[in-house]
């Protein structure tokens, strides 16, 4: 007579067995969506839902909330010193140059999605033309870390 | 035509409007960015995922960004508006209307050529397909695309970076 399994050693194999088969399902088989636009539907539910609580909870705090004006209130800054200037003065090119370097990888990211998403279906070929790909794009890397563009406490 | 096309379209156009002739530029970028969103709601229509995708990651999250940056780089204080004469506001309206005039010449004798729904393929613009054509069809132009992206980066460090010794504010 074969001894039962004990009840955790069996709970653990039958988690590995399914582990396992998961693993193989997402690793190999790719199913074969047919996506429709109606199938976004859900991410129109999740955006309304988003933009509903902001509102909810903007009107709820103008409504719930204590209102005192006075111009000490109104300032822009409560700490207690007076604002001088205004808000639109030039700012520095520092902040402009790492805004256009972040928009670059970006770009850079976004040709990875199709690459990851067919890494097997490519094959060699592939992995060749994205390190390629790669390797341009960190020579610039290099050359913007070189630069010190990144670096902010030398002027 | 279906009700949300209409209504994406109805926003597009009205967004587009704003960022036209919103008087603060800060509010033109905010409608520009309503503007992407509804464009990305026509890819979705026209089933092109990965565009709709991109559009807001790159369009709506990064090239706004800059956009702003640049707004925060003039000088937009009231007073220092400039105010164009009247010569130029006319030339303006002559070359806008010019250009009109041309589009609409142009678009006016197309015949848009029906699809055929036998052999019509929903799929087309999914992330695999794409990534399929992208790197087996076109991997030279890929990999072009990455010589472009160092060349303006090198462009914009030329640029932008002040080197020791140069005047600064």
């Amino acid at each position: 007579m074969r001894p039962k399994p004990v009840g955790a050693t069996f709970a653990l194999q039958r988690l590995l067995v399914l582990l396992r088969s998961n693993l193989t399902a997402m690793l190999l088989v790719l199913p074969a969506a047919n996506y429709q636009p109606s199938d976004y539907l859900p991410i129109l539910i999740q955006f309304g839902l988003a933009l509903a609580f902001v509102a909810f909870a903007m009107i709820v705090s103008h409504l719930v909330g204590p209102k005192r004006n006075s111009t000490v209130k109104d300032a822009s800054f409560e700490c207690g010193i007076e604002s001088v200037g205004n808000a639109r003065t030039p700012i520095s090119v520092k902040y402009f140059l790492t805004a256009i370097v972040f928009v670059l990888f970006d770009v850079e990211v976004i040709f990875m999605y199709p690459w990851a998403v067919n890494f097997r279906a490519l094959g060699n070929d592939g992995f060749i033309a994205m390190i390629l790909f790669m390797f341009f794009l960190l020579a610039g890397f290099a050359y913007i870390i070189k630069k010190g563009i990144l670096r902010w406490n030398e002027a | 035509m279906s009700p949300l096309f209409l209504f994406l379209s109805f926003v597009a156009l009205l967004s587009a409007l704003g960022v036209v002739l919103a008087k603060n530029p800060v509010h033109s970028v905010l409608f520009l960015i309503l503007t992407f969103f509804t464009l990305s709601g026509h890819y979705l229509l026209l089933n092109a995922q990965f565009l709709a995708a991109v559009n807001i990651i790159v369009y709506a999250g990064a090239i706004m960004v800059l956009f702003l940056f640049v707004i925060m780089f003039l000088n937009l204080n009231e007073e220092t508006e400039p105010h164009k004469p009247a010569l130029a506001k006319f030339a303006a309206a002559i070359a806008g209307g010019s250009l009109l005039l041309i589009l609409v010449a142009a678009m006016r004798n197309v015949n848009p050529v029906g699809y055929d729904p036998t052999s019509f393929d929903s799929q087309i613009g999914m992330v695999d397909r794409l990534g399929l054509v992208l790197f087996q069809q076109y991997a030279l132009p890929f990999e072009l695309a990455s010589i472009l992206l160092l060349a303006a980066m090198v462009g914009s460090v030329m640029l932008g970076k002040r080197e020791t010794g140069e005047r600064n504010f």
